[in-house]
């Protein structure tokens, strides 16, 4: 058995060093991120796991470059992030389809340069990847949740972007649904070999996908752990150590024997 | 209930209803012993009297004319110019209270404005229609461009658009249902002021028409007659726009309206 986290090579992709965030508000400021620092290597996958409204989101919203943080440095690839950039592709929940393109408008979004018969091609083939054969010609409206998340995350792969940002990207949809595009997400990784981080709220998701879980506090938030999964994919989810991984991430998050 | 029935009923009802209110309205006519306000009989003579006479279609043709060009201008500066609003805070912040003043104001309070600016013709006419559809136009198009999801322009920016593309494949779009719903609400009120415009300022059209037979002989039959063309005309064009609605690009912006 290789851990899946030394598989990978070890160089540093992106950069998060005394990274705070304050909103300012009508009657007191919000602070929400506090002294971050955080290093990801190319082609792993971090779930940034964290209670609701602590400030994960913005935390990529930052590192997307959406934002510009109050204090501190996000860097990748050594250079300063100072806005949205095409080769780091933004996934929201499946509300970020746009609705007036089909899934084919969508996919071949971000193609505008390259050649028809080129387009036309890559679309084809992430279309297969992310199995929506047969729904080119649907407008979003006509899909499910879970084909919406498919379209987006398709559309964002075919820029061919180095890294993947993705936002509680499976939160709206049905505990099977959800359940399936991890694993289709896994296998997009493995084949795709991007580096990604994934912002969610659910303790069983981050073990099931990530190399590293990053354990946020409540707001402001502050890193408290990083938790090594060091399980190879696919992975037992009733095996001995994905459980202890499990619990041990619910008892530092405080939630253990409370539930 | 099956398709073809429920099909059957959609068109017999209404029919029914039809019949039954020219019912009424013969039977009104006969039992008052009125001599001045006519039968439904008088009135499809009076319709045939206009078709014979040529009437029936000039008057249309310059009614809808004269609503072409004052919609059409309004739709040439009010959407782009709402966009540029809604696109820009501070521009809808500075011109909002202007436009709110303005746009509750009786497009017929402007008719000394308008004979005073371009004399008593056709250009008076076709400037109170003018009026009367901008802001419907220009308000939806600002309000549709504000309230454009900020996810959308963060997915455009994220896929490396420039301002101009960013504004005419995401903004423009998302944007669209809403400008649709006020050119569809332009246009009923064009149709409903050039009618009151036909009344002053010009001397052909269905509103001269109206105007004209009461004032030449008291021939109500025509009046009537008129009215029912203004309201036949009224209704084909509301249908007309309303199948803009339907286009599958647009159509996720209406489904609160699909029944």
């Amino acid at each position: 058995m290789i851990p899946a986290a030394e598989s990978l090579p070890g160089r540093s992709k992106l950069a998060i060093r005394g990274l705070s965030m304050t909103f300012r508000g009508e009657l007191d400021d919000v602070r929400v991120l506090e002294d971050l620092a955080l290093d990801v290597r190319e082609g792993e996958f971090v779930c940034i796991l964290g209670p609701s409204g602590c400030g994960k989101s913005t935390l990529l919203n930052i590192v997307a470059g959406f934002l510009p943080p109050t204090a501190g440095s996000v860097r990748i690839d050594g250079e300063e992030v100072r806005g949205p950039d095409p080769r780091r592709i933004f996934v929201f929940q499946e509300r970020g389809v746009f609705p007036w393109l089909t899934v084919e408008g969508n996919i071949g979004f971000g193609l505008g340069r390259l050649s028809r018969t080129e387009r036309e091609r890559r679309v084809a083939h992430y279309v297969q990847l992310v199995g929506l054969k047969g729904f080119e010609k649907a407008y979003p409206h006509e899909l499910s949740g879970g084909m919406k998340q498919r379209a987006e995350v398709a559309r964002a792969l075919a820029v061919d972007p180095d890294m993947l940002y993705l936002d509680e990207p499976f939160g709206a949809l049905d505990s099977i649904t959800r359940l399936v595009m991890r694993g289709e997400l896994l296998r997009i990784w493995q084949t795709e070999k991007k580096t990604i981080l994934f912002v969610t709220h659910d303790i069983e998701e981050s073990v099931q996908l990530a190399d590293r879980v990053v354990v946020l506090s409540a707001r402001p938030a502050r890193i408290r752990r990083i938790v090594e999964i060091e399980l190879p994919h696919p992975r037992d989810l009733s095996s001995r150590r994905y459980l202890e991984l499990r619990d041990g991430i619910f008892e530092e998050i405080g939630l253990a024997h409370r539930i | 209930m099956t398709r073809p029935a429920r099909r059957v009923e959609a068109i017999l009802l209404p029919l029914a209803a039809g019949v039954l209110l020219v019912a009424a309205w013969h039977a009104a006519v006969r039992a008052t012993g009125t001599n001045v306000f006519p039968a439904p009989a008088a009135v499809a003579r009076g319709l045939a009297e206009l078709a014979r006479k040529g009437l029936l279609l000039r008057y249309s043709r310059d009614s809808l004319w004269r609503v072409a060009a004052g919609y059409g201008i309004a739709l040439a500066v009010g959407v782009p110019l709402g966009i540029l609003l809604g696109w820009r805070p501070g521009a809808a912040r500075a011109a909002n209270p202007v436009i709110q003043l303005l746009r509750p104001i009786s497009p017929l309070a402007w008719i000394p404005v308008a004979i005073v600016l371009f004399g008593i013709g056709n250009l008076a006419a076709i400037f109170l229609i003018f009026l009367a559809s901008l802001f419907p136009i220009l308000v939806s198009a600002m309000n549709g461009v504000r309230g454009v999801p900020a996810m959308y322009r963060d997915a455009g920016r994220n896929f490396g658009l420039s301002r101009g593309a960013l504004l005419s494949r995401v903004i423009f779009p998302a944007a669209l249902p809403e400008i649709l719903t006020g050119l569809r609400i332009a246009l009923g009120i064009a149709w409903i002021v050039v009618v009151a415009a036909e009344m002053i300022a010009v001397n052909s059209g269905l509103g001269y028409l109206v105007i004209d037979s009461r004032n030449a002989g008291k021939r109500y039959d025509l009046v009537v007659a008129a009215m029912l063309l203004i309201g036949l005309i009224g209704l084909v064009l509301n249908l007309l726009i309303a199948r803009v609605a339907r286009l599958r690009a647009v159509r996720w912006g209406f489904r609160q309206e699909e029944t």
